[in-house]
């Protein structure tokens, strides 16, 4: 008995021991994962002067509030956010409700070759992005569309195979009970999407809806190939330029980096749930 | 299968009812996919083609196309020292996949541990990956800065005679690569906290009665465990990779002297700047069928090591 006992005990300090040095190495992950918002958060509110003061000082003589009055003042951070409303939010909502119809489609409704169907679908996905973006901007170009909001608006409305792999996944988990009753009740498909698989997809939705619009929110690279005019430059697309135009004004430029962040941030904090779920499921997929 | 037993139990009119009702079903299912393949067909297969076509032409806005055959990927294999250049580039970048792996995993290790208040660290872990490149590029190149920078006065303080980083020929990489890694460590991390969740804890138990140590669990059960995610973040770290490029735009601008130019910027450079359509198009070909065959490679490979149970 005492031997085994001492066993425990011994093993119990090892694990202990074991857990300490996990705390030390997470807590020196977690500083190097940190520092660089908290960099941003402390430049973005030093007063002018003391910017380059060596060694770095995390806080300065003051809080420098005035440094976001005035880069809202000198770029168009508001003007900017609604551009990108513009662009991301029409786009989601109809993408997500094509991506939705499609994916009950595929996962319960029977038509002939509808597996090889979404298998094709699925298959684009192999095409990169980067191969793509000078087809593509030959094709809008050639439409006229360039420097205007339609090409970042419009093929988004068509949905995206990668949604729809997901919106399937989870419509093919609801029971069919629910259906064959709503069929017997004479309901349509359009019908029984409506009032049955909307309402019962909504988590799932909603983790797709926050993603897309996150990486809308984010997106830069359309953006800078399809617009020229700074009036219709999203979010994003006005920063950078900001940034290179003010390059080592580093107060203003963190000023402006907190401000982009903070949407991103806010919807991060009440649906940290869903960011990491929509992640995970990936992985289970593989 | 199970609509044609109980359809044959039923009586006629009950058949044919089923049958009216599966032609509708049959044409809403067609009808509800329909978008997508629009999409795909407008979106994705004619510009594509259209490419291929563009790629055997001088074509440029403003001019009429010449069709030159395949004098553009003469060009870009043989006598633009800028393709190799910026390819080489691109797989130098991509060390942060593999360095990247390897961080993760660790980290996920240790979260898996199930520490009070690991969900904080996975959080501040992930947080970057659904954080703007722009303004993460823009705090990087402060933090990198060789001056004023934050990095370098730490560095300076444990005895480190640092580089110039994003200004330094030789340096610019390493520090995007470091940038990479920081940013993208978040989503590794929470597929393979995912995976090792999954590996059966019978397999460990068995091991620890056989008197396997820590380090003989991890590499014959952990490792094997977790390989199709593994694999799976490999893939798509690769395939990510490989297109990267607004955040190489944003922090060094390709420079200096071409050294950050991966070969997607190079693209756009050629497309955006230098105007020059047809040669890009044969570029993004090029790309393309560089990054399918990796993609085919490493299934080929995978099947040595990606244990699927």
């Amino acid at each position: 008995m005492a031997v085994i006992a001492a066993g425990r005990r011994k093993r119990g300090a090892a694990k202990r021991l074991a857990d300490l040095a996990a705390y030390m190495l997470l807590g020196l992950g977690g500083v190097i994962m940190a520092v660089p918002f908290l960099w941003m958060l402390a430049t973005s509110l030093k007063p002018d002067g003391e910017l380059y003061s060596y060694p770095p000082e995390w806080i300065g003589s003051r809080l420098a509030w005035e440094n976001y009055r005035i880069i809202f003042e000198e770029a168009h951070l508001i003007r900017g956010f609604f551009n990108t409303m513009i662009v991301v939010v029409p786009t989601l909502i109809i993408g997500l409700f094509v991506c939705a119809m499609s994916a009950y489609a595929f996962a319960k409704l029977r038509f002939p070759g509808r597996d090889k169907l979404f298998m094709l679908l699925i298959g684009t996905m192999v095409v990169p992005g980067a191969v793509m973006m000078i087809p593509a901007f030959i094709m809008f170009k050639t439409f006229g569309w360039t420097d205007s909001w339609k090409p970042l608006i419009i093929p988004g409305m068509f949905g995206a195979p990668m949604v729809i792999f997901f919106l399937r996944q989870f419509i093919k988990t609801l029971p069919d009970e629910l259906e064959d009753a709503a069929k017997i009740d004479g309901m349509s498909p359009p019908g029984i999407f409506l009032r049955i698989i909307v309402p019962l997809s909504k988590p799932a939705l909603i983790t797709q809806g926050i993603l897309s619009f996150n990486a809308g929110y984010n997106d830069y690279l359309g953006p800078l190939i399809y617009l020229n005019s700074p009036e219709r430059y999203t979010l994003q697309l006005e920063l950078a330029s900001f940034s290179s135009y003010y390059g080592t004004e580093w107060t203003l430029v963190m000023a402006g980096a907190v401000v982009a962040l903070i949407p991103t941030l806010v919807l991060f904090a009440f649906a940290q749930r869903f960011f990491i779920e929509g992640i995970a499921l990936t992985g289970i997929k593989a | 299968m199970e609509a044609q037993t109980s359809a044959a139990v039923k009586t006629r009119p009950a058949k044919r009812k089923r049958r009216l009702l599966y032609r509708s079903e049959m044409r809403w299912g067609y009808l509800f996919i329909a978008p997508p393949f629009i999409g795909v067909f407008v979106f994705l297969l004619y510009p594509l083609l259209n490419s291929l076509y563009m790629s055997l032409t001088n074509f440029n806005f403003g001019q009429p196309a010449e069709f030159i055959g395949l004098d553009n990927y003469k060009r870009a294999l043989a006598d633009d020292p800028l393709v190799w250049k910026t390819l080489w580039n691109t797989f130098y970048a991509a060390l942060g996949v593999p360095l990247g792996m390897i961080a993760a995993l660790f980290a996920a290790l240790l979260l898996d541990r199930k520490l009070r208040g690991r969900h904080f660290f996975r959080m501040l872990f992930f947080l970057p990956t659904i954080c703007s490149v722009v303004a993460l590029a823009m705090v990087w190149r402060w933090i990198f800065n060789a001056d004023f920078g934050l990095l370098n006065y730490y560095l300076g303080v444990i005895g480190i005679d640092a580089p110039a980083w994003l200004i330094d020929q030789t340096w610019a990489m390493p520090a995007m690569i470091i940038q990479g890694v920081w940013g993208g460590l978040g989503v590794s991390i929470i597929l393979y906290l995912a995976a090792l969740g999954n590996v059966p804890t019978s397999l460990y138990e068995a091991a620890t009665v056989d008197g396997a140590n820590g380090w003989q669990k991890f590499i014959h059960i952990t490792v094997p465990g977790i390989s199709p995610v593994t694999f799976f973040i490999l893939i798509t770290s690769l395939i990510g990779a490989l297109q990267d490029f607004p955040r190489f735009q944003l922090l060094t601008g390709g420079g200096p002297n071409y050294s950050t130019t991966t070969i997607v910027y190079y693209l756009y450079t050629v497309a955006f700047q230098y105007s020059e359509m047809g040669y890009a198009s044969a570029l993004a070909w090029i790309l393309g069928i560089i990054i399918m065959l990796i993609i085919v490679i490493n299934f080929v490979f995978s099947k040595r090591w990606v244990h699927y149970n």
